[in-house]
């Protein structure tokens, strides 16, 4: 196994590196992995394309949690989406989190990493939520230190993923997709578009989504989010959404991912849905919706697996 | 540890006022319309908030249960900014909430409650903890009788014993899974809980037992152990509770290496 950035991990070394199957995830469309969806997944006729996890959920020694994602992960690719690194904060990374990161991308060989432009954790607590950061030359010089740093202590490639955001901060210098641009070229890593995130940030900055896209650096994209939000009002009056991943992808978000998908090709995309979750075969058609777009779509641009 | 580059201060002072919803907005921040500045923050404030309490909800659902929703997110909120996370694990978070239920006045009438919220938080570690081998109930039928007493044992990494002056074990058995509330009878109860077959089970346990397996958990050897059980409780019925402990998987292995005392 190694990757675009060359970087090899030592097979020789880990008499358990070969316990699970390779399996492709170009231009297939998953879901989050939930466990209560387990049975109903494993009874199910017909495949889901991949599972994505929140990465924090696996870091116990043990139990339940690695038994239900070593047996998904028999049968499914399988996305590793961390959510804590904090790799938009001013602070230096968790090593242990470094290490229990490392831990079990090693154990489960993802075909995707992905972590988030934000930090959670200030001093020594974590706030559990996604924060913004400003963008600038200090904080763009952070950001690609850490996304370095996590790069070469997991041995793998990373796609980074834009946010939502609900404040602007006045010491930003620089537009977001120029300062995810230049992460990508600074550190290599690819990028995770939620398509979600950008109508959400659109939405309560004043932006248009299309600009926003049109400005994308789309060839480093190799995955897509596409989650659900909510609507309601801040002070002044004006919509503000939230990020809420709790509800269908709304019509104007499908309609985005399709703008995406005709310039970048079909690539691995994935239904986000965190809370109120509903059962499974409302995800399965979700995730079905968007299979149905990406094949629509598998002769535009170049095909191209994630995990190579 | 804060890198010297002008940007902790931004991280700081926007940390600073999540869990303080009486401190104004940090000064910073701004939007496209430079207004409705507090209701954007508050977004953030809210997620922290709501995400965390929903954290100590899901580690202590029986106790939720017993003190009913507004109550348990009343008490959660104010734990949670007295002791906020200092881990991103937050299936290891609210160690401190039993002690904190202790100390909360409007909680003073439930005193077991506390050791109710210690037998959940020691369920959800006996859950995440490590996987080991489970010691099979016929390992000590092929030990000769008299090497018996010099027998030590490892505990499987989940297992635990509890003690309360109270009926937790009783409580936390009725609300555990919205099983059915009946009375109960005031009295000092003891747990051992274990994992086994992915399955974390409380065990209400004997007096005694709990000085027994608390020793042997600990190393002793089981005539050491036997002796201090015997001396709790001389009705204890050792090889019962041996069968019980073994049967829900609370030891890995025997440890062969015998004692030098
Ligand atoms: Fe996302």
């Amino acid at each position: 196994m190694s990757n675009s950035m060359g970087m090899q991990n030592n097979l020789a070394d880990r008499a358990d590196a070969v316990r699970f199957p390779h399996y492709a995830v170009a231009g297939q469309a998953g879901t989050s992995f939930k466990p209560e969806h387990l049975p109903a997944i494993l009874a199910a006729s017909d495949r889901c394309g991949f599972f994505e996890v929140h990465a924090e959920n696996y870091m116990g020694a043990g139990g339940p949690p690695h038994r239900a994602l070593e047996r998904i992960r028999q049968d499914y690719p399988v996305s590793i989406h961390g959510v804590c690194m904090s790799l938009g904060g001013p602070q230096p990374l968790d090593p242990d989190h470094l290490q229990r990161f490392k831990a079990l991308v090693d154990r489960y060989e993802p075909a995707m990493i992905s972590e988030h432009l934000a930090w959670s954790t200030h001093d020594d607590i974590f706030y559990n939520d996604l924060l913004p950061l400003p963008y600038n030359e200090a904080t763009l010089t952070h950001v690609c230190d850490h996304v370095d740093q996590m790069q070469s202590v997991i041995g793998r490639r990373i796609f980074l993923e834009n946010p939502s955001t609900y404040v602007a901060f006045t010491d930003t210098t620089m537009a977001e997709v120029d300062f995810i641009r230049e992460i990508a070229r600074r550190t290599g890593c690819g990028l995770l578009l939620d398509v979600n995130n950008v109508f959400v940030s659109a939405a309560n900055h004043g932006f248009s989504a299309l600009d926003y896209l049109k400005d994308f650096p789309l060839e480093s994209v190799e995955q897509i989010h596409l989650a659900g939000h909510a609507e309601q009002e801040d002070g002044a009056g004006e919509k503000l959404l939230i990020d809420s991943h709790d509800r269908p992808v709304a019509d104007a978000v499908w309609q985005l991912y399709e703008i995406v998908l005709s310039r970048r090709g079909p690539v691995p995309t994935l239904i986000e849905w965190d809370s109120e979750l509903p059962d499974w075969p409302v995800l399965r058609a979700e995730a079905r919706a968007a299979q149905a777009i990406l094949d629509r779509h598998s002769d535009t641009g170049g095909l191209r697996d994630a995990a190579e | 540890m804060l890198q010297n580059d002008g940007t902790a201060p931004i991280a700081a002072s926007f940390a600073g006022a999540l869990l303080r919803p009486n401190e104004p907005v940090p000064q910073d921040i701004t939007s496209h319309h430079g207004a409705g500045l507090i209701e954007r923050y508050n977004v953030y404030r809210n997620n922290v908030t709501v995400s965390l309490i929903n954290a100590v909800a899901s580690i202590y659902p029986a106790v939720q249960r017993i003190t009913g929703e507004d109550f348990f997110r009343a008490m959660a909120r104010f734990y949670i900014r007295a002791h906020p996370p200092r881990s991103p694990l937050l299936f290891a978070y609210g160690r401190e909430f039993p002690d904190f239920i202790e100390a909360y006045e409007y909680a003073s009438s439930m005193p077991w409650l506390a050791d109710v919220a210690r037998i959940e938080r020691a369920w959800l570690d006996a859950y995440h903890a490590a996987d080991a081998a489970h010691l099979a109930p016929d390992m000590l039928s092929e030990i000769a009788p008299e090497g018996l007493g010099a027998l030590r044992f490892r505990p499987h990494p989940a297992t635990r014993i509890l003690r309360s002056a109270y009926p937790a074990v009783t409580i936390f058995s009725m609300n555990h899974n919205g099983g059915e509330v009946s009375a109960v009878e005031d009295r000092p109860e003891d747990a051992l809980v274990t994992r086994r077959d992915d399955e974390v089970m409380v065990t209400h346990l004997d007096s005694g037992a709990a000085d027994f397996l608390q020793a042997l958990i600990a190393g002793e050897t089981l005539g050491t152990a036997a002796a201090l059980g015997l001396e709790a409780n001389p009705n204890l019925d050792l090889s019962r509770l041996i069968a019980v402990a073994l049967d829900a998987g609370a030891f890995s292995s025997l440890d062969m290496e015998t004692s030098h005392d």
